[in-house]
């Protein structure tokens, strides 16, 4: 028999691509989450390609928190247009002044968490029934534990212990009313697949992946850049590094990391050397060891 | 530690295949020590991984380094000490890529293990070497059989707390193969192994010169995987329809889908199941706009395009003229029931089989195994959660089927609960 066999990056896109229809079959009016970062631009791709000659079938939905890098928010406006995509834009500024949410106090002040109303509130002001978020198992070990089909009840909660089993590639969809989905076409994806994978596709990425000057201050091993919303303790200063982005979030919790990489090669080898997991580098992962499993329960993506 | 190739250093990466694996354990049996370790070695561990599991380990006061709590991430693992739910864990070496499966051992977590044996191409299961074939061996290797993983690796462990005796391993190798011959695996491979010390994990050790085969990880790199999808009865459910509707793509009409089994090419002749109506491909795209395929096989998701216009939409079947799958709306299967509901002999149920979904009901539960023993048990119809059984459904509507024997993705099916919308089954067609 001549070998029918894929390379595991083909395995891997085929399967999305499975995904990102089932989505498009079983719901009525699902959304993509896009954040800029890396892993929903190779979303938008996995999406262009899926319904390929027609466009995509759902808006792209942007939680602002506004603390982005302007780098991110350039990226994503300029990707919105060349793929005529339609853009949701909701701020978690909103949600505040309209008291929805409560700006965090103290030192490590984050709106990373304060991004779940407004998520929630959008998913009930357009009536999404199924967001698509990029999120791999490999980021987290409560992500390890997630589905591609991930039911959500009608307060946006995750519930670990009663999650459906997914078989085969039969994807369970049926919601009651009110209840909707998360769904993440990359499970089974490594960093070092969506690097890959760009670098295959030639995909454009924000320059704030690739190495630059920038001013950082080293707080707790986590190298934070230079912006507004962050307060200089007293002996911490701002010093001048040549760093890179490893994930793209809120500026006051993710970290830079000292880099040369300025070219898609250079990142990859850095991957393959790395030590430390790409969310070694987000504060807000560092508060405890559940964090993210308790976030993605309240709601969180 | 030893350290291995950096996997990502070549040209390799892009030329890897993927394999999917499972494995199934209790407390104590070394699964977590043995996944770690290939994490570890593979350098799919992180230091920050690393570290924050020393600093849980020390909190919960435990000695040496606890390795599952790498595996087991949820709150309420970590607080009893077990594995709850399947945790997905990635790893590659210079030649693949790896997905395990890693699922709980316990009894009352059957349904987990067959979640996770569901899209394997290979079991690891676990033997201690002091304690030899026990029930467990035997359910997981059963439940390994059902889902028709094709091969299986038994990793006969803690040899060191048995001297690595040459004649207790061939003890163990006796007794499981005297078992096996109940077992629907055509692949089964023995290896020798302490998963404490890394011994034949991911390098040959010195201390069982007299074993002849390869390292657990040279045995996972290298078995062939090329013919476990079926690339004989040509088979492509139908997910969805594209029609662009714009000016440079006016006509186009696309039947998007995975192929679940066989080789479709532009030319062929085709049928529309359930319809009976016949056309031509006259061309296959892969994802985006790459250029028309030459040719197209399991699990590629396409998009087909015929010469004539016929009404197909999702949960319809395109296949080969000449070797059409069964089309009845009674099946006979075997399930593994998930839900705490017990099975409601006569209830109505969905099935979801390939893209399709239909009501169906179970009109007789002809019998319950026994997952320890793969003996049947006669007079017991009570199916329960983690049971298994075998079943005659009737759907509403026929189903496009194969045996689960012949093709897991035309054999396989779940069946949902209308109104808690659960996932309360799983199913092989016979």
């Amino acid at each position: 028999m001549s070998s029918y066999n894929l390379t595991h990056l083909a395995q891997l896109e085929h399967e999305s691509i499975f995904v990102l229809r089932e989505v498009a079959a079983q719901f009525e009016r699902p959304a993509l989450l896009f954040s800029g970062g890396k892993d929903s631009i190779v979303m938008v791709q996995l999406a262009q390609k899926a319904f390929w000659p027609a466009k995509f079938p759902f808006p792209l939905v942007h939680i602002d928190t506004g603390h982005n890098f302007p780098e991110t928010i350039a990226f994503r406006d300029q990707l919105t247009s060349e793929t005529q995509a339609r853009l949701i834009v909701r701020y978690v500024e909103d949600s505040i002044k309209a008291g929805r949410a409560v700006e965090e106090k103290g030192l490590n002040a984050s709106r990373n968490k304060l991004q779940i109303p407004t998520l929630l509130d959008t998913i009930e002001e357009f009536k999404f029934d199924a967001c698509l978020g990029g999120a791999r198992r490999d980021e987290e070990k409560a992500r390890a534990k997630e589905r591609f089909f991930s039911a959500r009840d009608e307060f946006g909660q995750w519930d670990p212990k009663n999650q459906r089993p997914e078989l085969w590639n039969l994807f369970n969809g049926r919601k009651n009313v009110g209840e909707n989905f998360r769904v993440f076409p990359l499970s089974n994806w490594t960093e070092m697949d969506v690097w890959q994978y760009i670098a295959s596709e030639n995909l454009a990425i924000p320059s704030i992946y690739f190495a630059h000057e920038r001013e950082v201050v080293d707080r707790d091993g986590v190298l934070l850049a230079r912006s507004p919303y962050i307060t200089l303790l007293p002996g911490e200063k701002y010093e001048t590094k040549r760093v890179r982005y490893r994930t793209v979030g809120d500026s006051t919790c993710t970290g830079a990391v000292i880099s040369d990489a300025c070219t898609l090669a250079e990142i990859i080898q850095e991957v393959a050397s790395a030590r430390q997991t790409e969310r070694g580098t987000r504060a807000d992962d560092k508060r405890s060891d559940t964090a993210m499993e308790d976030r993605k329960k309240a709601g969180y993506f | 530690m030893p350290t291995a190739t950096n996997p990502h250093s070549d040209q390799h990466y892009l030329a890897m295949d993927l394999l999917r694996f499972t494995t199934a354990g209790s407390v104590d049996d070394g699964k977590s020590t043995l996944i770690g370790r290939l994490l570890y070695d593979s350098k799919a561990i992180f230091e920050d991984q690393l570290e924050a599991i020393e600093r849980a380990t020390e909190q919960r006061g435990e000695e040496t380094l606890n390795l599952s709590l790498l595996t087991d991430g949820l709150r309420a693992e970590r607080e009893q000490g077990i594995t709850i739910d399947v945790a997905y864990r990635y790893f590659a070496t210079p030649r693949r890529k790896f997905i395990v499966a890693d699922t709980p051992g316990h009894i009352q977590y059957t349904r987990n293990m067959v979640t996770g044996a569901s899209t394997a191409n290979l079991a690891i299961v676990l033997v201690d070497a002091r304690k030899g074939v026990i029930e467990q061996t035997c359910r997981h290797s059963f439940i390994a059989s059902l889902l028709r993983i094709p091969h299986l690796i038994v990793a006969v462990n803690k040899m060191d707390l048995v001297e690595w005796s040459e004649a207790r391993y061939n003890e163990i190798v006796a007794q499981f193969s005297e078992f096996a011959s109940r077992l629907e695996i055509p692949d089964i491979k023995f290896i020798p192994i302490s998963a404490l010390h890394g011994d034949n994990v991911v390098e040959k050790s010195p201390k069982s010169p007299w074993y002849q085969g390869g390292a657990l990880l040279y045995t996972l790199e290298t078995v062939y995987i090329g013919s476990d999808h079926n690339h004989i009865d040509a088979r492509f459910p139908v997910q969805t329809v594209i029609r662009p509707n714009n000016d440079a793509h006016h006509d186009f009409r696309g039947f998007a889908g995975r192929i679940a089994g066989g080789v479709f090419k532009p030319g062929d002749e085709i049928t529309a199941l359930p319809s009976g109506r016949t056309s031509r491909i006259t061309a296959l795209h892969g994802p985006g706009a790459t250029g028309p395929l030459a040719e197209a096989f399991s699990p590629m998701s396409v998009v087909i395009n015929l010469a004539d216009e016929i009404d197909i939409s999702r949960g319809d079947m395109i296949v080969k003229a000449n070797n059409p799958p069964n089309a009845t709306k009674d099946i006979e299967a075997m399930i593994c029931w998930f839900s705490e509901a017990k099975l409601v002999p006569g209830g109505k149920y969905l099935i979801r089989h390939t893209t399709r979904e239909a009501k169906c009901a179970i009109k007789v539960v002809r019998y319950k195994i026994n997952i320890n023993t793969l003996h049947k048990v006669e007079g017991d119809q009570e199916i329960g959660m983690n049971d298994f059984g075998r079943v005659h459904l009737r759907a509403s509507v026929p189903l496009l089927w194969d045996s689960y024997q012949r093709n897991r993705a035309t054999g396989g099916f779940i069946l949902v609960d209308e109104f808690t919308n659960a996932t309360v089954a799983a199913g092989m067609i016979l």
